[in-house]
């Protein structure tokens, strides 16, 4: 394998707000590192509120106060040059925006210009990296649209037109239709249809094929996980706690809070929903000490209410932020 | 027609001029459903993209007006609710949960005040500690508290939390219809068991009805009462939960049962695998 398309390194990221008079500091990501390697899709999943799109926030640098960066580096090796996200200005941000790397914001549906027909978007995001006269520029782009079973007029209509999963492929033809070396995607299948879902990942997933490029995939749909991705990460309060091949983390769990995960794992059929973890999501103003889990940790000990465990790697490719994961399960 | 809390008779909704310049979009062609007083039940709605389930929901909250047919809440014909106190009367008893938190909340707005209020107009409510309780109470039954919620800003949590924002929100007034569409698409796994858990208490306990609009197949199995599968504004098929989603009838239902993905990375039906990559 090559130089890894994407390097981050003990990245941290806290939102620093005050009201009334109080400070209160949200510890959203703490000391995340990981790699993404070219042609792959690295998904994402966690606990809501675990800091999933603080951390691709800061990973595309769309930071914004009250967000504040305070360790760590995000390097991207695209195709054609090597950027540094935190140290770059925002021209050169600009640049690679859309054409080197997209990102598709959770809940993007909303971020479409209400007062503006669609066709502006495209015009205004795509237009100059797709380098086509007009006329094909709008082929290429009814094109893109068929692929995810739009019918060309939506870019004639204004975004209140169209329905919640319409307006949600809108967002991921914007993204793709320059074809990016990274495409960064929160929740983007949220309110789509089965039907629809699956050939929308389908289309992401030749796309990303036919050009090498690689995505980070967050969602919280696991079975999405399970069909799209290579690789998965899962996020507990603020901190990566396990990573590997989707296979083995789906197989062979082994941080206490992802055999949870995927043991609560709905599926078509159930006469009763799985039970739900106990206790309350961490506050992240005041996060549990030690490890984040231990308070709803079956496992734990005194030992994780001092001290939070490393990233360690148990196997090749496998890595697990607990002192005492779960016994590994074979096939 | 007594005995029905929700009477919907064949009601249709075009739209003209928008999408497709001259042709009108017709996004709910006929449809009809009936919840019984008597009986709360959860009523699930799941079908295509665009078939129509949210401007049917929007009917149904008298947001906008059917173009034919017509809808009767507890015996009243919504299109004659008229003036600010009958709409308030009717607020109260039937309350949305929107489809998209991020699009559902003024973003210069802070929630707790957006909570007040709610409390001030929907649920009659006049001191300051009986509204910050009535907040606190329906926040917790969610998974957060007012402390947590207290001055910050929609674009200050995280989606899943501002989901649970709204659904708290909709829980103040005590409604006897809850208009759910999508609830819990942007919530995890467990989570998304204690909210739909939430959904089948309420029914149990407090008696409201439920229209509970939704993708996920697997959840809608084991709370629904009855189910309904839309395509292009009408409803294919209609029936028991169990009954339908067991052995769906019309072809469209097949396919959206069969279309289900797997969470199971040795069944791709996406992707590396070769596998069918059509829809
Ligand atoms: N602008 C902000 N100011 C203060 N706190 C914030 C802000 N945005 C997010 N947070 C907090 O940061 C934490 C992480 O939020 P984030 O949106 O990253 O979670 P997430 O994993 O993406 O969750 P979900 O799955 O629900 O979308 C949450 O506790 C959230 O309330
Ligand atoms: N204000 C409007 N003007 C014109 N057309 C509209 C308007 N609102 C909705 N439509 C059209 O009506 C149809 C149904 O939309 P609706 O939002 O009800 O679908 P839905 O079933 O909720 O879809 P989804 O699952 O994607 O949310 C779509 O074709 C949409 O483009
Ligand atoms: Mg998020
Ligand atoms: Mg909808």
């Amino acid at each position: 394998m090559g130089e890894p398309v994407l390097v981050v390194s003990d990245l941290r990221a806290y939102y620093r707000t005050s009201a009334f008079g109080i400070e209160r500091e949200v510890r959203a990501v703490d000391d995340v590192s990981l790699t993404i390697e070219a042609n792959e899709i690295y998904g994402l999943a966690g606990e809501s509120s675990s800091g999933k799109t603080t951390l691709i926030k800061t990973i595309a640098a769309a930071i914004q106060p009250p967000l504040e960066v305070l360790g760590g580096s995000v390097v991207f090796n695209f195709r054609d040059r090597r950027v540094d996200m935190h140290g770059v200005d925002r021209q050169h941000l600009d640049a690679i925006r859309w054409k080197n790397l997209s990102y598709i914001m959770q809940g993007s549906m909303n971020v479409l210009n209400p007062v503006r027909r669609i066709r502006h978007a495209f015009v205004d995001f795509a237009f100059r990296h797709i380098g086509k006269p007009m006329p094909l520029f709008l082929a290429v782009v009814r094109e893109h649209l068929e692929r995810l079973h739009l019918a060309p007029e939506v870019l004639d209509a204004f975004p209140h037109q169209l329905s919640g999963g319409m307006r949600q492929r809108v967002t991921i033809a914007l993204a793709t239709v320059c074809r990016p070396d990274f495409i960064i995607a929160d929740e983007p299948t949220t309110a789509l249809d089965v039907v629809v879902q699956k050939s929308v990942l389908a289309m992401i997933h030749e796309i990303q094929r036919e050009l090498g490029s690689s995505i980070i995939f967050v969602t919280h749909d696991m079975a999405v996980h399970a069909n799209l991705t290579d690789r998965l990460g899962i996020m507990y309060a603020g901190r990566l706690v396990e990573e590997g091949r989707t296979a083995d983390i789906f197989r062979a769990p082994r941080h206490p809070y992802t055999a949870h995960l995927i043991a609560s794992l709905p599926r078509l059929g159930d006469s009763a929903p799985k039970k739900g973890l106990d206790g309350a999501p961490p506050n992240l103003a005041e996060p549990p000490s030690g490890c984040r889990f231990h308070p709803r940790c079956p496992r734990a000990t005194e030992r994780c209410a001092r001290e939070a465990a490393p990233m360690a790697s148990l196997a090749p490719g496998h890595r697990v932020a607990c002192f005492y994961p779960e016994p590994e399960r074979s096939a | 027609m007594s005995g029905a809390l929700l009477d919907v008779d064949n009601v249709v909704r075009t739209y003209s001029g928008g999408l497709l310049t001259r042709r009108r979009v017709t996004a709910v062609d006929g449809v009809s459903l009936r919840l019984d007083a008597a009986r709360p039940e959860i009523f699930t709605i799941v079908g295509e993209s665009g078939s129509g389930k949210t401007t049917l929901a929007r009917m149904i909250l008298n947001m906008i007006a059917p173009s034919a047919g017509t809808i009767r809440f507890d015996g009243t014909d919504l299109a004659t609710i008229r003036s600010s106190r009958a709409r308030l009367a009717f607020m109260k008893r039937v309350q949305p949960i929107f489809q998209n938190p991020f699009e559902s909340f003024n973003p210069m707005k802070r929630l707790d005040r957006y909570l007040f209020a709610t409390g001030r107009r929907m649920a009659g409510l006049s001191d300051t500690t009986a509204i910050a309780d009535a907040a606190d109470t329906a926040l917790r039954s969610v998974g957060l508290s007012l402390a947590e919620i207290r001055g910050r800003y929609p674009h200050e949590l995280s989606g899943g939390q501002l989901q649970r924002v709204a659904i708290a929100r909709a829980l103040i007034s005590k409604p006897a219809l809850l208009i759910a569409d999508e609830p819990v698409s942007m919530i995890d796994a467990s989570l998304r068991a204690s909210i739909v858990n939430l959904l089948r208490d309420l029914r149990d306990r407090l008696s409201v009805s439920i229209i509970y609009i939704t993708h996920d197949l697997a959840t809608a199995y084991y709370i629904s009462d009855r189910i309904m599968i839309m395509r292009h504004g009408k409803a294919v098929e209609a029936g028991d939960a169990r009954t339908v989603l067991d052995d769906p009838q019309h072809p469209y239902s097949q396919l959206l049962k069969q279309s289900v993905l797997s969470p199971d990375p040795q069944h791709r039906t996406v992707g590396r695998q070769g596998g069918s990559s059509h829809a």
